[in-house]
């Protein structure tokens, strides 16, 4: 039978209603949606880690436009092809966060880290959150790999977060990375009343010595030990490692400024829009909305507190071991979770509460970078046992 | 422009000497089947014999213009021709070559053939007809059926590293496929059987944080000493005093970085180097380039003239 013209265009309407985000919507797509509102909100009104959440939140929005995934259209993150899977093989494949690490390299002054390199030990101490997350996870049920994937999100950091999750446990890498990223933009809400519970009033008060200037010769120096004594170690550190301390060599050697600038800046702005948008778009609700996200975020959570707990208690123990004209100041501990520059931020902040002239600041910098160092190891160390 | 082209030089050679080192080397002989009697048939649906190739690397290889062979007096026996995409074996993956000595019947048909009863050596030469890749006895007493095949992809070499197939359970002949089927992460699984608390990673991995990390800070400990060592020679030389004259408790010690700006600013002050700027009015004309794309005129109608 011959279709009819009035048919014909219905037909035609009725496919595209078919095809539209309305008649696709289910319940889960709002929810994502007002999730990725509500980011974009924090993002903009309560100033939490704008240049994360915002392209989070929109990332969001976009991974959950609901649409008839079984028509072949190639919009969607997951379908080879499409414009949003070229940018998501960033994230999938792991080379945006090694870029990122680029420009933290070609931004970071490791400065006070050199000049009092044994603040590195509360980097490594604080990376105890991670372990103790994993343990936790081990507990409740998760595999190995997935633990693993889950309790990085205690070394706050998000690049490396992508970069693991995306190889240990690439389902859960979505809700891995939001809750990474919320949670650095909650440190200053989750850490002061742990530096406080943890420290007495006397050792809120500790004066550190001024840190020494640092040679030039020194901080060249320092990115290409750092990379071959890491790298020696932790080989499966290298593309986060050997990225951070190129860039770093860039900004330090003197020689290419130009690259430091554009590693700095240009690249790293590129990237960071690139992975957030990419990260948020992958939250697709049907990945998303299961009681893993909800575990992962209560072990992202806990995994914070024990690393900023971790950091806190190994400078206080550190201390007895310490003379008198030498001690730390507990408050910079919580710095050693990576969150750069965050945490140290909070550190000063907290100092100036209890003595307006204890600037601790550039104290803090030294284990917050070195924070950056140990999570990018403690990565290399799991993808090591189990990738 | 001598030193240019030393440069250049050894970038070339370095170059080659990488390509090389990561090249072909990781081309493995990995199951051999000499009498085909009920196994896999090639494209034309024969039973021959086969010889399995795999790419033990992470990267894909090349392997057109290789030579494989059964004879070490005849190294060039079979090139595997140029000029065919199938040539390229993908990252850990494997190609079947059919030892039917019909080379007319495409590119993975080899010039010999494998002779039951006796050994059979079985050889991969590089691309210059000298260097060995790798190489196997297959030995005469494989019965037919039967493969001799690597106990894992790739991985080790002599007898030992391998074993005999017959294709019963646990004996999987695996033409074109991996030698282990692995359907879970070896690792993982140890993990989950041996380390159920997550206790024993744990330690380990904050060992070897601790390790890098504190060799990271003793490394830096002390070029920290040296260069404050330095830093205090500098300054005693510009003091014009020796260190060996200089008591101990008389030495200068290093300068803070709040003491250097605090000197910096002193300096700045006593020089008078303020900034006059302020002070200055500078009126410049601005020149504004025309450009049709913003002038007014286009962009006002014109009354008709009368």
């Amino acid at each position: 039978m011959e279709l009819s013209f009035g048919d014909f265009l219905l037909q035609n309407l009725t496919q595209f209603w078919h095809l539209t985000g309305i008649y696709n919507a289910t319940w889960q797509h709002c929810v994502m949606l007002v999730v990725g509102l509500f980011f974009i909100w924090l993002a903009i009104k309560k100033n939490f880690e704008p240049m994360l959440l915002v392209p989070i939140g929109f990332g969001m929005l976009i991974g959950n436009i609901p649409f008839n995934a079984t028509a072949g259209l190639e919009i969607g993150i997951y379908e080879e092809g499409s414009v949003l899977n070229i940018l998501y093989n960033g994230v999938s494949a792991g080379w945006y966060p090694p870029l990122i690490f680029l420009g933290i390299g070609a931004m970071t002054d490791f400065s006070a880290l050199i000049a009092n390199p044994k603040l590195m030990l509360i980097g490594a101490a604080a990376q105890f959150g991670i372990f103790g997350a994993y343990m936790v996870a081990t507990a409740i049920g998760f595999a190995p790999d997935q633990a693993g994937a889950i309790a990085i999100i205690g070394g706050a950091d998000g690049p490396t977060a992508i970069f693991l999750s995306s190889k240990l446990a690439p389902n859960l890498m979505g809700a891995i990375a939001v809750s990474a990223y919320s949670y650095m933009a909650l440190v200053p809400v989750i850490q002061p009343p742990i530096m406080r519970l943890l420290t007495t009033k006397h050792e809120r008060l500790i004066k550190m010595k001024p840190a020494r200037a640092v040679s030039q010769n020194e901080k060249i120096i320092f990115p290409i030990v750092g990379l071959l004594l890491t790298c020696f170690v932790v080989p499966s550190g290298i593309p986060l490692l050997g990225m951070l301390f190129f860039g770093n060599l860039l900004r330090e050697c003197g020689v290419t400024t130009r690259l430091a600038k554009t590693a700095s800046n240009a690249l790293t702005d590129i990237v960071t829009m690139l992975l957030g948008m990419t990260v948020g778009a992958s939250t697709q609700a049907s990945e998303f909305l299961t009681t893993q996200t909800i575990f992962i975020f209560f072990l992202g959570l806990m995994a914070f507190i024990i690393a900023s707990a971790s950091g806190v208690c190994f400078v206080k123990l550190f201390n007895l071991f310490l003379p008198k004209s030498k001690k730390i100041n507990p408050l910079i501990g919580n710095a050693g979770v990576s969150a750069v520059p965050m945490s140290a931020r909070i550190s000063n902040n907290l100092g100036l509460e209890y003595d307006p002239s204890n600037y601790l600041l550039m104290h803090a910098m030294g284990p917050n970078v070195a924070g950056v160092i140990g999570s990018a190891v403690a990565a290399g160390v799991l993808l090591g046992f189990l990738a | 422009m001598r030193k240019h082209l030393l440069i250049a030089a050894i970038a070339l050679l370095a170059t080659g000497l990488c390509a090389q080192a990561q090249g072909r080397r990781g081309l493995k002989i990995n199951e051999v089947m000499v009498q085909n009697d009920s196994n896999v048939v090639d494209d034309y649906g024969q039973r021959v014999g086969w010889i399995e190739i795999f790419n033990s690397t992470y990267a894909p290889l090349e392997i057109s213009s290789v030579f494989l062979t059964t004879d070490s007096a005849n190294k060039k026996m079979y090139p595997v021709p140029l000029g065919d995409v199938l040539t390229e074996i993908p990252t850990r993956q494997h190609v079947i070559f059919w030892a039917d000595g019909k080379p007319s019947r495409g590119t993975f048909h080899t010039s010999f053939v494998l002779v039951p009863g006796q050994d059979n050596w079985i050889g991969i030469y590089d691309a210059d007809g000298k260097t060995l890749i790798d190489e196997v006895v297959v030995p005469a007493s494989l019965p037919a059926g039967h493969t001799y095949a690597r106990k894992s992809d790739g991985v080790g070499s002599g007898p030992d590293a391998w074993e005999v197939r017959s294709g019963s359970e646990g004996q999987y002949i695996t033409p074109s496929s991996a030698n282990i089927i692995r359907d879970t992460n070896s690792k993982v699984d140890m993990f989950k059987e041996k380390d159920k608390s997550g206790l024993g990673l744990t330690v380990m991995a904050m060992c070897i944080v601790f390790s890098a990390l504190l060799l990271l800070s003793c490394c830096f400990y002390l070029i920290n000493r040296i260069g404050a060592h330095i830093s205090k020679l500098n300054k005693m030389h510009a003091q014009g005093k020796s260190i060996h004259e200089t008591p101990r408790e008389e030495r200068p010690d290093h300068d803070s970085g709040e003491e250097i700006a605090a000197i910096v600013m002193a300096l700045h002050e006593h020089l008078n180097a303020h900034d006059q700027e302020q002070t200055v009015l500078t009126i410049n004309k601005v020149k504004r380039a025309y450009s049709p794309w913003s002038s007014k005129i286009y962009n006002m109608r014109e009354l008709p003239h009368r």
